[in-house]
């Protein structure tokens, strides 16, 4: 039985039930994956899945089945719709759901699934080679995977949803060792679903190459505040670490006190700052038309000139606050059940140059690159794959890596300078309760922050 | 399975088929209430095949076909790494016990009743409180033979509960939490309770932490976010190899104070990570990596045991699409003689560190790790006086080590990290 067979029998099972809601999801993947490390090709390996899920809503309870087979989807209906009805007294709801038909959604550039794997790996031997062309570099691994998805929606609303998704994904790190000293580079790159979108880093893996050799005689920064200027990709993985798993309805719609603290109209930062999140962003890897809810993507205005504006929903989030549906619930894959996710978010490009913005700097450090990032709502630290002083206006010397801290409240109203040089990073992947990695992008221009606290010692 | 095995061998030198399924069930909770119930079936096959000399996997999860399958292994072995093991013969497996059928028989009704039991207390104590609670159940098979003759299968259940607060007042927010997971059921849900009762009181005040060197101590949960993840790359057979592992060439050499031993341990009675053979049908084994200060060894899987002229330490996981990879089971550091109370009670100021966010993504491999206290504690004149924040603690695995001392108690973490508290004389902290 495929998937789309499936999905009408399923449909057909679902309509018949005196449930609040009921949705089902049924997907048919196959992935690849190749690995690099050391001087050799590790391994190479592809992977096909068939599963799906059932997730019912009776009474305010929610209950959730994930399966392999295809077979017996009856049952399982049943087996979600019992355990929701054991979870009696809850007060869990959906709003109004509009039925959509929708088949052959393609929200891919390709599917990487057609390239032969020979070229795949010539394209990595190329790359593995520079690296170890470069004299002092001690080790190297490279992350290549690629996947597409058909993938399939039905509610008992009458919802049937037919997308295909693709995600290509590379990661390059190169190790330098030194004495006891280990120091290492990264680049992370991604797609949905177009292999030529990794071609051609040559350069950039030798740039990188040359780059975590210098980092060993680098020295550390002195643990204290500074002003600090981000590159996009750094200021992209703060905005969606500090700010964005913030703007997720989920953590704020059962929390009192947090609604307090995410009450739309609030002012977050100065008139500049305008921070967007919308798969309705086209081309992205985590653009598509309809979430694993079955709701039309949106662009949002998280922040709007300062003020908070928008959040992200799933149905459940959006009935609870009484606001709009923002087609943000996703799962990973069908073992999980959607639940509210980011997309594409950046902060939208304003006029300084990067020049002007380092130009009045006495002593602050220009941080690139990351290793990565996590949240506390209040608290966040991101790490950067890079750093320099900046003296009297200039870039100067290369640090070690840092990690930066802060409070999110302040460090968004202590953002002073918004650049003109928008850029996505497509190179992530998003973890959230059990569910990583997700594909997203997030991305900025240049932008400035005052009195930022820097680790070390 | 054996089909499977059959149809590469036509076609191979050697093979192996690894099947793995699983069936969970976990209850949660979400702002003080219960939220939902779930149920996870999965099964999965993985195909391992030697052709030409060289490696090809494929896996498959749901519906396949068996020749499909090995058609993928067989494509992928073109460009395979040479295969630098044979697949174990026959062989004795450790009668570690991992199954418990009382695991498998307690109802839905009695998870949800001990979830609630798990809130209760802590809403009772701190007003304002919100609580996520999780209680579950699993029972995993796994079958494996391979075309030596090997045979291995056997089923593990786990139970595990957990549950974590956060209070929000104004700005601030603080996060507490405590979890355990074992092969056998847990119905005491006060053992779990009681330590965040604990951590709210000690957290009821606000302390400052100085901005300079300070002595620290880090708890069970603090060693784990702070330390652990620098020895899971350290230790790695596969890291050792490429000689990105600060303690790679260190065989034999006392690189840590004396009083740091470190051994890798998946044979404990009931402990959730433990198994009688690792995913390729080695035989588990307590491994020692650190005695008294001195490196003793690194874990190998057969393929990284190969490359390496070593012995596989029964090491071998699999991971994203059934590769298999050298990985830590259950780390165990040795316990000390000093109580936590006497550690706390010989700082005139210093910290506890409980949890700390964002150790673990600066440079892991060259064992630095920073970190912002998520939660902590002060200690002024040997007492305990209020929570930190806004603090930032940093330091080097392998330098802090140098000079530790161990406490007598312990506990595990999370199910993998059984560890006492660590106390070090000197860390940079870092204060806003």
């Amino acid at each position: 039985m495929n998937i789309r067979e499936a999905g009408h029998q399923l449909a057909d099972i679902i309509s018949k039930y005196d449930a609040e809601y009921i949705d089902g999801h049924l997907e048919e993947s196959q992935s690849t994956s190749i690995t690099y490390r050391g001087r050799d090709l590790e391994a190479i390996d592809k992977t096909a899945a068939t599963g799906g899920n059932v997730r019912a809503l009776v009474k305010g309870g929610w209950g959730f089945v994930s399966f392999n087979s295809l077979e017996e989807l009856r049952t399982k209906a049943q087996q979600a719709f019992d355990q929701a009805s054991l979870v009696s007294g809850g007060d869990a709801k959906v709003g109004p759901v509009v039925a959509i038909q929708a088949t052959s959604v393609r929200d891919i550039k390709d599917n990487p699934l057609n390239i032969p794997l020979a070229h795949k790996k010539q394209l990595l031997d190329e790359y593995n080679e520079i690296i170890w062309s470069t004299p002092k570099l001690q080790t190297a691994v490279i992350g290549y995977g690629d996947s597409h998805k058909k993938y399939l929606y039905v509610n008992s609303a009458g919802s049937f949803i037919e997308q295909e998704r693709a995600d290509v994904m590379l990661r390059v790190t190169a190790i330098a060792a030194g004495g006891s000293e280990v120091q290492q580079v990264g680049l992370s790159l991604g797609s949905p679903g177009d292999f030529n979108e990794i071609k051609g880093l040559h350069d950039k893996i030798k740039e990188m190459s040359l780059r975590a050799v210098d980092m060993l005689s680098a020295p550390s920064a002195r643990g204290k505040e500074y002003t600090v200027v981000l590159d996009p990709i750094l200021a992209g993985v703060f905005i969606h670490e500090a700010f964005g798993h913030l703007s997720e309805a989920d953590h704020v719609y059962e929390n009192p006190q947090l609604r307090e603290i995410m009450t739309l109209g609030k002012k977050f930062g100065g008139p500049e700052l305008n921070v967007v999140d919308g798969a309705a962003v086209r081309g992205l890897r985590g653009s598509y038309q309809y979430d694993d809810e079955g709701v039309p993507a949106e662009k949002t205005y998280l922040i709007r000139e300062g003020i908070l504006t928008g959040r992200l929903h799933s149905r459940e989030t959006a009935a609870k606050m009484n606001e709009k549906l923002s087609g943000n619930a996703r799962a990973i894959n069908y073992r999980f059940p959607p639940i509210v996710r980011m997309t594409n978010t950046y902060i939208e490009p304003r006029s300084i140059s990067f020049s002007d913005m380092i130009a009045d700097i006495k002593e602050g450090i220009y941080v690139k690159n990351w290793y990565g990032g996590t949240t506390s709502m209040e608290m966040f630290t991101f790490s950067a794959g890079e750093a320099y002083m900046i003296r009297n206006g200039r870039i100067a010397e290369a640090l070690r890596p840092v990690v930066l801290t802060g409070n999110l409240f302040t460090t968004l109203q202590n953002i002073d300078a918004i650049g003109n040089d928008l850029e996505m990073n497509q190179g992530g992947g998003c973890g959230k309760a059990g569910q990583s990695p997700l594909p997203v992008s997030n991305g900025s221009p240049h932008i400035r922050i005052q009195h930022c606290l820097i680790g070390g010692k | 399975m054996e089909e499977i095995l059959d149809l590469a061998l036509k076609v191979s030198e050697a093979a192996e088929v690894f099947w793995a399924s699983s069936e969970e069930t976990p209850v949660s909770f979400q702002a003080n209430k219960l939220k939902g119930i779930q149920s996870k079936q999965s099964s999965s096959v993985y195909l391992r095949v030697i052709k030409n000399g060289q490696l090809g996997y494929a896996a498959a999860s749901g519906y396949f076909d068996n020749q499909k399958l090995v058609d993928i292994a067989i494509e992928t072995a073109q460009f395979g790494m040479p295969g630098k093991f044979d697949f174990p013969a026959p062989g004795y497996f450790p009668q570690t016990k991992i199954f418990d059928s009382d695991v498998e028989k307690i109802p839905v009704s009695e998870m949800i009743d001990l979830g609630q039991r798990l809130i209760d207390p802590i809403i009772r104590s701190t007003q304002g409180i919100l609580c996520d609670a999780g209680v579950s159940k699993e029972t995993i098979s796994i079958r494996l033979v391979n075309s030596s003759g090997s045979q291995a299968e056997y089923r593990k259940t786990t139970f595990g509960l957990g549950v974590g607060g956060t209070l929000i007042r104004g700005t601030d927010m603080l996060f507490v939490g405590e979890g355990q997971e074992s092969c056998h059921p847990i119905r005491d849900a006060k053992a779990v309770t009681e330590v965040v009762l604990h951590q709210l009181e000690l957290a009821k005040n606000m302390a400052a932490a100085p901005n300079r060197q300070l002595p620290v101590i880090f708890t069970p949960d603090g060693v784990v976010s702070a330390f652990i993840p620098s020895f899971m790359a350290a230790f790695n057979g596969k890291v050792v190899l490429q000689g990105a592992s600060p303690i790679g060439n260190k065989l034999g050499e006392t690189v840590f104070d004396t009083r740091f031993s470190l051994y890798d341990d998946p044979t404990v009675d009931f402990a959730p990570h433990s198994r009688p053979c690792d995913d390729e049908g080695i035989a588990s084994q307590r491994t020692a990596l650190v005695e008294n200060g001195k490196v003793q060894n690194f874990l190998y899987d057969l393929q990284t045991a190969g490359q390496a002229k070593a012995k596989s330490t029964g090491s071998g996981t699999r991971g994203r699409g059934g590769l298999v990879s050298p990985s830590a089971s259950a780390f165990i550091i040795k316990t000390g003689e000093s109580t936590f109370t006497e550690m706390v009670q010989d700082i005139k100021e210093g910290l506890v560190v409980e949890q700390l966010m964002g150790a673990e993504q600066g440079n892991v491999l060259g064992g630095d790790f920073s970190g912002n206290v998520l939660l902590g504690y002060k200690i002024e004149n040997g007492e305990i006086v209020g929570r930190v924040k806004n603090t930032m603690v940093s330091g080097n695995v392998y330098q802090l080590l140098k000079d530790i001392s161990v406490s007598r108690e312990a506990k595990w973490v999370g199910g993998g990290v059984f560890t006492p508290h660590i106390f070090c004389p000197a860390l940079a902290v870092t204060s806003k």
